[in-house]
């Protein structure tokens, strides 16, 4: 899963490294790391803004062993949906429907339709959609569009994806 | 400053806009590339529907106006040409057909087998019988050439092989299409439907009476094959692609498109795993690849330089010649 956490750093040298450690021992990978050395805390301490992928698991005990290090944790946060993609769709989209199309994704628990802008021209003409789909990563991006694609090709309608 | 002077005598075959785009530079060039490069080019010989000309000195300004005019229509054929006046490289810019190659085909086989080299613009043969033809000229020892097949002036073939050298290619997308290119962004410039705007292009002579080559993407996929198989080393053939066209592009996507971020671009796509594509593609509007009109555009995927992203006209005669050009000297040089 994406985390993302603050925390608080004391401002003596050596601390970024005691913070950063026990991420990568319990197979953490760190997405992104902002350290705020300006906006000190009345504390005295330097906020830590970072983003991770980390067992879920995992997680609870990393906590606990920053904290044992001295390593204040303010706030953690699930990123749960980290990647997004706009999916253009041209045909006949609600006739052939779209709700069917988007439960699939919704369905799979790693994608959702987060956005969807719908043009309807007339009755009988074609009509064009663009679909914002997040998921949970890349590859699951991936298969999202796999089913997207898959869908319209079975009702006659067009992608157009992303490079 | 080159002092010694080789004489390269060359022939044109198909002289419609391309051959007389060649011609033209020719011309033009001339002094230029003898002072600069040594090379003295002469074209001996030219070939047409309108008839055939040929001077072992040096064709006149004349000659090949009369030749244009359909007053001179000589009493050879092409091939007699090619075959049995002296000459070291035939230039073959007759039209393309896809699926026989021909009279392309033809031309560029028995250029190998009288000794010449062969500069092309030709898409049919490259496309159709690329290794064949790359064997038969590595058996004459002569070389084949074809910068001007895809993308026009924008160099990307020899920007592969020679400027790129020991790099591995792991893909190449790009605009390969002028015309589609056109009509995309007309629609989104003038707000304007597809009908409209095809039919604004052919009035201008951007698009064909027929436009099916470029609008349903078969023109892009050629150029697809020629890629994957002059930088990929496949041996690909238009069936390979997966191809996709405009045709079905409405003004509302477009308009989608736009709120999202993106322009739609018909992109041709290829990479080493062997996947060749031609379909319409969301670009971001601060992407390389989003050029506008009739340019084309490729962004090439490299393991050591990275990402090299070309601009250039995609089409027009002097453009395609200008290519041409360029891989005449290249044979030289």
């Amino acid at each position: 899963m994406k985390v993302s956490m603050s925390i608080e750093l004391k401002d003596i040298p050596g601390q970024l490294v005691l913070a950063l450690q026990p991420i990568s021992d319990f197979g953490g990978n760190i997405r992104s790391v902002v350290h705020h050395r300006d906006k000190k805390t009345p504390s005295g301490r330097i906020p830590l803004q970072l983003v991770l992928e980390i067992e879920e698991r995992n997680l609870s005990v990393l906590v606990d062993r920053l904290k044992e290090r001295g390593v204040n944790v303010v706030r953690i946060g699930e990123e749960r949906l980290m990647d997004s993609m706009v999916v253009l769709l041209i045909g006949h989209i609600v006739h052939s429907d779209i709700r069917e199309t988007i439960d699939n994704i919704d369905s799979t628990g790693f994608a959702e339709v987060v956005e969807l802008s719908l043009s309807m021209p007339g009755v009988d003409l074609k009509s064009s959609a663009s679909v914002t789909i997040s998921a949970v990563g890349t590859e699951e991006l991936k298969d999202a569009l796999a089913i997207l694609e898959a869908a319209a090709e079975k009702k006659g309608i067009m992608v157009i994806a992303s490079i | 400053m080159k002092t010694k002077q080789k004489t390269v005598r060359i022939s044109i075959i198909g002289f419609g806009y391309v051959g007389n785009g060649v011609a033209e530079v020719i011309r033009r060039k001339r002094e230029a590339i003898a002072s600069k490069h040594g090379i003295d080019l002469k074209v001996v010989g030219i070939a047409d529907l309108k008839g055939v000309i040929a001077d072992e000195q040096g064709l006149s300004e004349e000659a090949i106006k009369a030749l244009n005019a359909g007053k001179n229509p000589g009493d050879m054929t092409g091939l007699e040409l090619i075959r049995d006046v002296e000459h070291e490289v035939m230039v073959e810019t007759t039209p393309t057909n896809v699926e026989t190659g021909e009279p392309g085909l033809t031309h560029i086989i028995t250029a190998f087998n009288s000794g010449r080299h062969v500069v092309t613009s030709n898409k049919g043969p490259i496309a159709r019988d690329y290794r064949m033809l790359m064997e038969l000229a590595a058996k004459r020892g002569r070389e084949l050439k074809f910068e001007a097949s895809v993308g026009g002036a924008m160099p990307i073939i020899s920007l592969v092989q020679d400027n790129l050298a020991g790099n591995g290619v792991t893909s190449i997308k790009g605009i390969l299409n002028g015309t589609c290119n056109y009509i995309l962004t007309r629609m989104v410039e003038e707000n304007l439907p597809y009908e409209h705007v095809l039919k604004e292009a052919q009035e201008i002579g951007i698009a064909e009476t027929d436009p099916t080559k470029d609008v349903e993407g078969v023109d892009t996929a050629v150029k697809l094959v020629i890629l994957a198989n002059s930088v990929f080393g496949m041996n690909a053939t238009y069936k390979d692609v997966t191809v996709k066209g405009i045709t079905e592009i409405t003004l509302d996507a477009l308009k989608l498109a736009d709120d999202a971020g993106y322009v739609i671009k018909l992109i041709g796509d290829v990479d080493s795993d062997g996947r060749l594509e031609v379909a319409p593609r969301l670009v971001p509007k601060d992407d390389p690849l989003n050029v506008c009109g009739t340019l084309n555009v490729a962004t090439i995927k490299t393991d050591l330089a990275g990402e090299i992203t070309v601009i250039g006209k995609g089409a027009g005669p002097i453009e395609a010649a200008s290519a041409v050009l360029s891989d005449i000297v290249g044979l030289y040089s």
